[in-house]
């Protein structure tokens, strides 16, 4: 963008009073060290900048009008009735509007470019991503209350540190197990909320090497405080030792020892894991870790056809293997289905057990309906006790 | 913990001894405080039997006068509590470096930050904007009182329930440890099993009733009672800014209301609107909660906007720059509010189609804004500016309010919000925009509206005082917040590994203790207030050369405010009828039809509370008790015919004639 550009020039020098003045301190969002956040800080310059324009004029006249007409001043005109001008007004209406044109054209420019789901197109200033490039995979887990990084390449997992090559572009797919949290990295880039059974993605790049800090930008219950991990930019030789220290110290993350982990627990130290459930990142982030858990895109793919309800019924039909059922006997009762259940009653009444209908895989009598034996008798929580959720024992 | 019986349960809920906070002492201190006080008060009360007068002259009054008074003493009390979590904050953020732990526990922490939140929107900055549009709009439109007084009574009493039921939190149970938005899935029933939601919920579930009814109530009375020839386009600024924020309120407060009516059926029977599981969907809580988030806080705004173009026009002795364009202004805000709630989660990964709209919206209202200030200065060139204490305010406002306006700007832009979302700069700017825009506002209507309350003035070396404590306090408090923000510190955090953090923690508290200051010369400034009240007097109920019509009757004004109703010719009523040789009538008097004074809004409130109370601890006796009791109340309300009466026009001669013996004492 050649805005950016022609700013990237007086970057420093509208930086440079900033620096002066607090050159012991660490202004990571103005001064970071992947490209990303730097145009994100520069963005916030010239939105700055922009406004300024109206803003000093305007804090500049509020204090001279103050000073000048003030009530001792005899000398300053007193003009009691006079209440308007239309030039004045088309001139206050027009500057902020024209600024605000200006700064929105900047922010559609902006927002588009910094998309965090966009791919990178450059490393830095005049350095493009050559074709073909592949961006480092990072699947990101927000757990309570520490940082879960996946490398799916390398197959290696990692907590509370996270490591990525200078001038690699870097995709972190980012979800949570538990509640809301956000992946911030300040010197790499803007952050994005990490949220239970949903991916977002972050693109971004590091391009100098250090050791930077990371946290939760989202308040997320009491260890929310102590959700820190440090990122570590470093060269491609010093990455691949990361890998293989990380294989080397570490153990196995399989979906157990994952949901070991995900337990609750405040300031864990750095810990590797050498090979990993190559998907369990899936199963996190479609809430089946646990075994005997349906995943949300299986669930989506029922939704999809119609459910189990009325519309899905040619879906769950070729799900129902009951051959000897539907076929019959050729005097034999119908094939039935349950369509819907409507009324209280019918529901009640479905779950008695009802002898006449009772037709259980028994004695080689033949079999119609749902191939499973019908429950004798289902029991309704929410009927016997109307706020059975609430029961100490659910809480 | 052994069992408890079923009895016990089925009477008491989940509510046993461990609910009670005896293990922190910084609760049982502030409990053993509240009570001595609340006993003091109470033998005063018993001693100059003030309880009679209290009950018939202010708890049941329909007088919307009282009633605006009432909402500003519970503001003040409330600000109190929320300005106490504020320094309990400041103090554990500057101690808690070095591996310290601070003073505060998460648990604890957590719940501060949350109740400093919903008490300072919800309890302190709502109730001091509706009790000076409660008590300010009638007076501005010549009305004798709102269009529905019992309603407004009972609003009152409701919103004072919600604050009873936050209050009730802090020494029975906890309150949420969520931040004040309580967004799931952590404030769903799996992550947030405690009460404290319960209450958050129910307090502002109570409140909010009495919310959206003063809504309705001064929207209605705005639309309905104006004196005659007082048409929509000669309003003062003030009530047109009161009917754009009850416009919002009464638009907004039923989505907040239905957003926490689907997280508590998520809470207590199951259901999956926000949950994780079965269809739920955390994030459409983040869009319902913020479109009336938003809103909110316009909501709070434009009637601070009112007060300044009130006294900017007073106190420079010139009408109104560019009337008609603060109204299009004012309206085309009001529109706004609704387009731009999605600037609050840019981050939560929309497209950049989506995000930059919001962030452009959002600009948009920026030149609205920015017409206002620039009426304002406009309004002061050629003005005789006198620096009262609420110009003061007013030019305060208009230094400090540009600068959280263009980081608010800042903050739109969806790339820059993305590495300052959650941060300290985003906590400094809504502080910068709410103290520098709605408290200072606020303290420039208590100042300048004091006298006609009261009848007499606000003592200025201490409000000078007060006022600069607030000024410089602000300013050593929040900068070092936007500094910590652009170094990349997220809010809500409770100790910190970085120490070179520490020293803008320190400043951040020191400036908090000198808004501390600024709160006690206040208080000190009402105080010495009353007591010179003789000293300070002024008879002729227009003691600023005031342009509105609440300057035309006494100081304070009559039950009925206006013997004959005003005709209004122009903007600046009073001015204009000032001008123009008004002459108050003195005689020709007739009795005049008033409403009258009823308990019900009390009673309504108490078992509100009492509902709540049930509901929160599972109580459901109490809760299905205390709810029929509701229905009954409200329907014997209606049989009570005796809701008017007459005063009787020697009466009205008498308010009159002893009005004009002041006048003349006093000239």
């Amino acid at each position: 963008m050649p805005m950016f550009r022609s700013l990237r020039r007086f970057t420093p020098f509208l930086l440079l009073p900033l620096f002066l003045l607090l050159s012991g301190c660490n202004w990571v969002v103005m001064s970071p060290s992947g490209d990303i956040a730097a145009q994100q800080r520069d963005l916030i310059i010239i939105s700055t900048v922009l406004m300024l324009i109206i803003i000093l004029p305007v804090m500049a006249l509020t204090v001279l009008f103050a000073w000048r007409y003030r009530q001792s001043n005899k000398d300053a005109p007193y003009d009691p009735d006079w209440d308007h001008s239309t030039q004045l007004e088309l001139v206050i209406w027009a500057v902020p509007l024209l600024i605000i044109i200006c700064l929105g054209a900047v922010t559609w420019m902006g927002t588009h470019l910094l998309d965090p789901y966009r791919p990178l197109d450059r490393l830095a200033e005049g350095r493009p991503v050559e074709a073909n490039t592949q961006p480092l995979d990072i699947n990101v887990v927000a757990l309570d209350w520490k940082w879960l990084f996946i490398y799916p390449e390398y197959a290696i997992a990692s907590v509370n540190e996270v490591a990525a090559p200078v001038d690699r572009p870097i995709r972190f797919n980012i979800t949570s197990s538990s509640v809301m949290n956000s992946f911030y990295v300040p010197a790499l880039a803007g952050m994005i909320y990490a949220m239970p059974g949903m991916e977002t993605k972050l693109h971004a790049v590091i391009n100098n090497p250090g050791v930077y800090e990371g946290f939760s930008a989202n308040y997320s219950g009491h260890g929310f405080s102590n959700m820190r991990f440090r990122f570590h930019g470093v060269d491609e030789a010093g990455f691949d030792e990361w890998i293989e220290n990380a294989r080397a110290e570490g153990g196995a993350l399989q979906r157990q020892d994952y949901l070991e982990l995900e337990r609750p627990s405040e300031k864990e130290p750095v810990q590797y894991f050498a090979t990993v459930d190559p998907l369990l990142f899936r199963a996190i982030l479609n809430m089946c870790v646990d075994p005997g858990k349906m995943c949300m895109s299986e669930m989506a793919m029922i939704d999809r056809g119609g459910g189990a309800g009325l519309a899905g019924l040619s879906n769950l039909l070729p799900l129902t293997y009951d051959k000897n059922i539907r076929r019959g006997a050729v005097f034999g009762p119908k094939p039935t289905f349950v369509a819907s259940i409507c009324t209280v009653e019918e529901a009640l009444a479905a779950g008695q057990p009802d002898p006449a209908q009772d037709r259980r895989v028994t004695g080689g009598a033949p079999l119609t309906g749902a191939g499973l034996p019908r429950p004798t008798r289902i029991s309704f929580p929410s009927f016997s006790s109307p706020f059975g959720a609430l029961q100490p024992s659910n809480i | 913990m052994p069992e408890t019986s079923p009895l016990i349960q089925a009477i008491f809920g989940r509510l046993t001894f461990e609910s009670i906070p005896l293990h922190e002492p910084i609760l049982i201190g502030t409990f053993a405080v509240v009570a001595l006080g609340g006993m003091a008060l109470l033998y005063l009360l018993y001693r100059y039997r003030l309880w009679g007068y209290l009950w018939r002259e202010w708890f049941t009054t329909v007088d919307h006068k009282k009633i605006g008074i009432m909402y500003m003493v519970l503001g003040i009390i409330m600000l109190l509590r929320g300005f106490a979590d504020a320094i309990m904050m400041r103090i554990q953020q500057s101690i808690a470096f070095n591996g310290s732990e601070g003073y505060l526990n998460a648990h604890h922490y957590d719940q501060i930050f949350t109740a400093h939140g919903v008490i300072m929107i919800f309890f302190v900055a709502m109730p001091l904007v509706t009790g000076l549009m409660n008590y300010i709009v009638p007076l501005q439109i010549g009305a004798r009182d709102v269009s529905f007084p019992f309603l407004n009574n009972f609003s009152f009493w409701m919103t004072a329930g919600g604050a009873v039921v936050v209050m009730m939190s802090l020494f029975i149970g906890e309150f949420a440890q969520t931040g004040w938005l309580a967004y799931p899935p952590l404030s769903g029933i799996s992550y947030s099993p405690g009460v404290g939601v319960d209450y958050y919920i129910w307090a502002l579930q109570v409140a909010g009733v009495g919310t959206t009814l003063s809504g309705i109530n001064l929207l209605v009375t705005i639309v309905k009672m104006r004196a005659p020839g007082m048409t929509m386009m000669k309003m003062p600024v003030f009530t047109w800014t009161s009917l754009c924020t009850n416009v919002l309120i009464v638009a907004t407060f039923p989505v907040l209301t239905a957003v926490l009516v689907l997280l508590s059926l998520d809470r207590y029977v199951g259901t999956n609107f926000f949950t994780n599981d079965l269809g739920g969907n955390p994030m459409m809580y983040v869009n319902l909660i913020w479109i009336w988030g938003h809103p909110e806080v316009y909501i709070l705004i434009l009637p601070a906007f009112g007060i300044f173009s009130e006294v900017v026009s007073t106190f420079s002795g010139k009408r109104l720059f560019g009337y008609t364009s603060m109204v299009y202004a004012t309206v085309v805000i009001t529109i706004l509010s609704y387009l731009v709630w999605l600037h609050h989660f840019f981050t939560m990964g929309s497209g950049a189609s989506v995000n930059s709209f919001f962030g452009i919206t959002t600009m948009i209202i920026s030149i609205p804004t920015g017409a206002k200030i620039f009426n304002w200065l406009f309004t002061m060139y050629r003005g005789r500016i006198r620096f009262e204490l609420p110009m003061m305010w007013t030019v305060a406002f208009m230094l400090t309010f540009v600068i959280g306006g263009m980081t608010g700007v800042l903050l739109a832009v969806p790339p820059a919000d993305f590495v300052l979302h959650n941060s300290l700069f985003l906590v400094a700017h809504f502080h910068n925009v709410i103290i520098g825009g709605v408290l200072f506002g606020l303290f420039a209507g208590i100042n300048y509206w004091w006298p006609k309350a009261f009848g007499f003035k606000l003592d200025t070396f201490w409000g000078t005082l007060s006022f600069w404590f607030w000024v410089v306090g602000f300013w050593v408090a929040f900068t070092p917040l936007y500094v910590l923000g652009l170094m990349g510190v997220t809010r809500r955090l409770r100790t910190f590994e970085d120490p070179s953090l520490q020293i803008w923690f320190i400043i951040a508290g020191i400036g908090a203790f000198i808004i501390a200051l600024g709160i006690a010369t206040f208080i000190i400034q009402m105080a010495v207030s009353i007591w010179r009240r003789e000293a300070l007097r002024e008879h002729t109920g227009d003691p600023w050369n005031g342009r509105t019509l609440e300057w035309a009757t006494s100081s304070p004004p009559p039950v009925y405010n206006f013997a004959f109703t005003p005709v209004i010719h122009d903007n600046d009523a009073w001015s204009d009828m000032k001008k123009r040789g008004y002459k108050r009538p003195l005689e020709g008097f007739r009795a005049i039809h008033m409403p009258s004074n009823t308990g019900t809004g009390v009673f309504l409130s108490a078992l509100s509370v009492a509902c709540a109370f049930g509901l929160i601890w599972y109580m459901w006796w109490l809760a299905a008790l205390s709810f029929l009791g509701i229905i009954t109340v409200a329907i014997a309300h209606t049989f009570n015919y005796q809701r008017d009466f007459y005063i009787p026009a020697n009466e009205v001669v008498r308010t009159e004639d002893a009005r004009s013996q002041l006048m003349n004492g006093g000239r």
